[in-house]
């Protein structure tokens, strides 16, 4: 055992809050990020709904255009760094060492920071709007509008250092699951044998490590712009605006795939598993998933098709944008496939998975449209626009997490949720998505610009405009419903067992809710779909003996103080960030914060281990 | 349904080549769209209906995959993108080439946009010793390639005729350039396409194709400079705006010591449709509410944030100024 100079004692199987705020379980860090990323993405709703109540009338005088700015800011940002990436986290946190028949992650307290920092980017970012103005440059911050003479406030510095710490959470959480998935696989879960699920989360994670770095160089320059006056992107010390735009989109197209692969993934799990069949074409729907993440670098210049990149640029991105469509609609007819003669259970996960394909078929199909450079000089910066990115986002990955919740919410809690609510939930948000955006494929064709405030009656889209809204009460139906499913069920829903949908992969094959050590015994995987085969084959021995109590000691990671507390440092360091040249506080806050983050780095790495009979039975 | 040609701003109310090489490319992929939506979807239902579980169910065969399929359905969609390929890269270079540059004789138009007004200059080989710069309303000659140059004063923009051709954003420290046609006179709105700050939302024009003759002449108009107004109270509201309510300091008047750049010339404000930028009818009315107040018709513009006849309360306009002051403008025809 290594001691250390500091007198601080490793936590002892803490408990309430101590017990969350320590925790370096993988299950406990996937609740976490759920449940939070869930109410900011209820938060990303209310912004939704603002804009829209603002757009339901012509000449609406609701919302001020400096108000209205800051919502369609706001709403992307945090629909896409609140909600989306970290729900996708909470479903690799919890699940991704379940499939694989692992204990944790191979980096337990690196994970327990990846989260506490993605609450601080949160904090920081959501606190802007009563701390002097929410950033108002939209959620792709074009210079040199985001510059410092267009932009004085502190909203941008918000929103540079808000994702700068979400940057980092995310990096963290990437490494993490790279390594776990690579290194800690089951004897025999060969990576041809890995559930589809971990195989997307695989690639995201890599999409991650080399997209991110991107943006944080982009948002560096765009700081020292605002902040210590460099001319990277002011247009009167000779900087260009187009190369921000490059920066942000080469981040930014491997970050749409950051967020669909995720919910591919986890519709790969549901379909097979409620239709009785394998996933049909295995290896081809990994080799899309591994295509899709390598072509989508090449893609990123059709975000600007009209800036003027000139003929031979955009014919190019044009004809690599259509490649990326390629492998995408494989993975659908594959999937459609696997439904082909099976024997389909039209439950809850299975109704979002389908929905899914509904809708992110009629996505991608509109953004197989907006490839075309030629004729998207007349949908970019439209509705049009709009639509595309609702359907492959919200009727694509929002749908996939609605089902994924569905799907494995017994093995998290080992209740059932209510299956009759679910299917009414399921139809108002089918509907309710459908009557919001469907129309805004006619208004963009129609002449609307995107991110304006309001529009005059003389335009014609008075009708299309009211009725995108009214949508939006069916969907705030649908997810109240569901939120009420959620949080009754967790309480007093009907039990459930390990094995309630009779599923393919290792998460089923153990207790619901699951046991702190996860497998009494690492499983020997001899085949894809283990847990199926051996069902099947009544090759139980191993399946029992996970269901039982251990007969021995375990030995599980420790909790730690230290992964929290280096992010309270990123916290207060990420508000001096904001806040350095204005006062001598901001300076203060700026290196506590700095300091915070060395002591806790340090006192991490050498934080001795308790005793295994100190510590318990783990 | 979604076609609506007649509302002002429909992509599918052609009057061009530009804007009818795009619609017909956006056809053709739309009639793809809907074939392959059509045939999954036909056959994702069938599927949930035909194999939907029953009591009795065994499990069905466990069914890896089929190579034969996968090759099929990848060299399928492949086929049809070529399909699409091919056509987009012609449009794409046939709209980026203009078919009569400025140095082969046509008329060559460059727009400065500002936060959130426009202006024009006009380079016409056809009347060479005219030199024309206004600002917020653009007339072409019809059947005629207009050359477009495009610059930004502050932040990004977007040119956008959506009758007339697509969008191309207008970038600070580039000029990208284009090419337009209207092949039908009339009357085309217009309108920023790119987020450009408080007013983006307010930033219209209004472009007028007419025949060439009618066209010279407006050069013709535009080239001169402003009468000196008979009538008093319109004399009275020149001297109101080269004086004490300083416009001057913005507004530029040809032939007048009013010679700023720094908001829209307004030298033949008077022959304009529009106000404001595209968003107001150019009535007595409009521009004596604009004179008013105007940040509550354009929230945000710079003449309401920054002119001192709106910024300080000792130096407000009064009811009189104002009716001077749209006797003058209304003269600037």
């Amino acid at each position: 055992m290594v001691s250390i100079p500091f007198p601080v004692v490793r936590p002892l199987k803490p408990v309430g809050i101590w017990g969350w705020l320590t925790t370096i379980d993988h299950k406990k860090i996937g609740v976490l990020y759920g449940t939070t990323a869930f109410i900011l993405f209820l938060t990303g709703g209310v912004e939704a709904l603002l804009i829209r109540l603002q757009l339901a009338i012509p000449n609406n005088t609701l919302i001020a255009p400096e108000v209205y700015n800051q919502l369609f800011t706001m709403h992307g940002t945090t629909m896409i760094f609140l909600a989306i990436m970290p729900l996708g986290a909470a479903f690799f946190n919890f699940v991704i060492p379940l499939q694989i028949g692992a204990r944790d992650v191979a980096f337990p307290r690196l994970n327990a920071f990846s989260f506490w920092t993605f609450l601080a980017g949160a904090i920081i970012l959501k606190m802007s709007w009563v701390l002097g103005g929410a950033p108002n440059a939209g959620w792709f911050g074009y210079a040199p509008i985001t510059g410092k003479i267009f932009n004085l406030g502190h909203g941008i510095d918000f929103w540079i250092v808000g994702l700068q710490v979400l940057g980092v959470a995310s990096l963290a959480a990437a490494f993490n699951f790279i390594v776990t998935i690579v290194n800690m696989r089951a004897p025999g879960l060969t990576l041809m044998r890995m559930p589809i699920f971990t195989w997307m989360t695989l690639i995201t994670s890599i999409l991650l490590v080399l997209a991110f770095p991107v943006i944080t160089v982009a948002l560096i320059e765009l700081m020292f712009d605002r902040t210590f006056g460099t001319v990277f992107f002011v247009t009167s010390g000779g900087g260009d605006p187009l190369l921000w735009q490059h920066l942000f989109w080469v981040f930014g197209h491997p970050e749409v795939y950051i967020l669909i692969l995720p919910a591919m993934g986890i519709i790969s799990e549901i379909i097979p598993t409620f239709s009785r069949k394998p996933i049909f074409g295995y290896n081809v729907v990994v080799l899309s998933g591994v295509i899709i993440g390598f072509l989508g670098w090449m893609v990123w210049s059709h975000h600007m098709f009209t800036v003027g990149l000139g003929p031979i640029a955009n014919s190019i991105f044009a004809i690599t944008t259509m490649l990326i469509a390629i492998p995408t609609g494989v993975k659908i007819f594959n999937w459609i496939a696997t439904l082909w003669k099976g024997s389909i259970d039209l439950k809850s996960p299975m109704l979002y998975s389908i929905g899914f394909i509904v809708l992110f078929v009629i996505g991608g199909l509109s953004g197989t449209m907006h490839s075309s450079a030629a004729s998207d000089a007349q949908q970019q910066d439209t509705y049009f626009i709009v639509a595309h990115i609702h359907y492959v986002l919200f009727g694509g990955s929002l749908f996939a997490i609605f089902a994924g919740i569905h799907y494995w919410f017994p093995k998290v809690t080992g209740r059932l949720m209510n299956e009759l609510s679910g299917r009414i939930s399921f139809l108002l948000l089918f509907v309710g998505m459908n009557i919001t955006f469907f129309p805004m494929h006619f208004l963009g064709l129609d002449g609307m610009p995107r991110r304006t405030y309001t529009y005059s009656s003389e335009m014609g889209w008075d009708l299309w405009n009211l009725v995108a809204t009214l949508g939006v009460f069916f969907i705030i139906a649908a997810v109240l419903l569901f939120l009420h499913n959620v949080t009754r069920s967790w309480r007093k829903g009907e039990k459930a067992d390990s094995d309630p949908w009779d599923g393919r992969t290792l998460e089923w094959s153990i207790p619901s809710p699951v046991p702190e050590y996860n497998f009494v015994e690492i499983p020997i995987v001899k085949s894809r779909d283990d847990f199926w085969e051996k069902k099947r084959s009544g090759d139980t021995a191993e399946i029992e003996l996970n269901l039982r109590e251990p007969t021995g000691d375990i030995h599980l990671p420790q909790p730690s103080y230290w992964p929290a507390f280096a992010s309270l440092g990123m916290l207060i360091g990420g508000f001096g960030l904001v806040y350095l040249l204005d006062s001598m506080l901001g300076l203060l806050a700026a290196v506590v914060g700095g300091m915070i983050i060395m002591i806790s780095i340090y006192a991490w790495s050498f934080e001795p281990v308790n005793d295994p009979d100190v510590s318990g039975h783990h | 349904m979604g076609c609506t040609p007649d509302h002002p701003q429909s992509t599918f109310n052609v009057a061009g080549p530009v804007a009818e090489s795009q619609l017909t490319l956006f056809y053709w992929i739309l009639a793809a769209a809907v074939f392959v939506f059509v045939i999954v979807t036909a056959i994702l239902f069938w599927a949930v209906f035909r194999y939907r579980r029953k009591v009795s169910d065994k499990d069905p065969e466990q069914i890896h995959g089929n190579t034969k399929l996968e090759i099929a359905w990848t060299i399928l969609p492949a086929i049809i993108l070529v399909f699409v390929a091919i056509p987009t890269v012609i449009t794409i270079f046939d709209n980026a080439n203009s078919p009569c540059t400025y140095e082969e004789g046509c008329l060559e138009v460059t727009v400065e946009a500002a936060q959130w007004f426009w202006n024009f200059t006009y380079k016409d080989p056809s009347n060479p010793d005219l030199e024309v710069m206004t600002s917020n309303e653009m007339r072409i000659p019809v059947d005629e390639v207009v050359n477009i140059r495009l610059t930004s004063r502050d932040v990004l923009h977007s040119f956008w005729i959506p009758n007339i051709a697509g969008k191309l954003d207008i970038v600070p420290n580039h000029v990208n350039t284009m090419w337009i046609q209207s092949n039908i006179e009339g009357e085309f709105y217009a309108q920023c396409a790119e987020f450009c700050g408080i007013a983006h939302a307010l930033m219209s024009f209004r472009v007028y194709a007419d025949s060439r003759d009618e066209f010279n002449e407006w050069m013709k108009l535009q080239a001169t400079e402003a009468s000196i107004p008979a009538e008093p109270l319109a004399l009275e509201g020149k001297k109101l705006f080269e004086g004490e309510k300083q416009c001057y300091a913005c507004h530029k008047v040809m032939g007048t010591k009013a010679r700023s750049n720094v908001g829209p010339d307004l030298t033949h404000v008077a022959s304009r449709t529009q106000l404001a930028a595209g968003i107001l009818d150019n009535t007595q009315d409009n521009l004596r509410k604009w004179l008013e107040d105007p940040e509550s018709i354009k929230p945000g513009n710079k003449m309401a944030r920054q002119a001192t006849v709106y910024t300080d309360e000792t130096k407000k306009l009064n009811d009189p100024e104002i009716s001077a002051l749209v006797a003058y403008l209304q003269t600037l025809k």
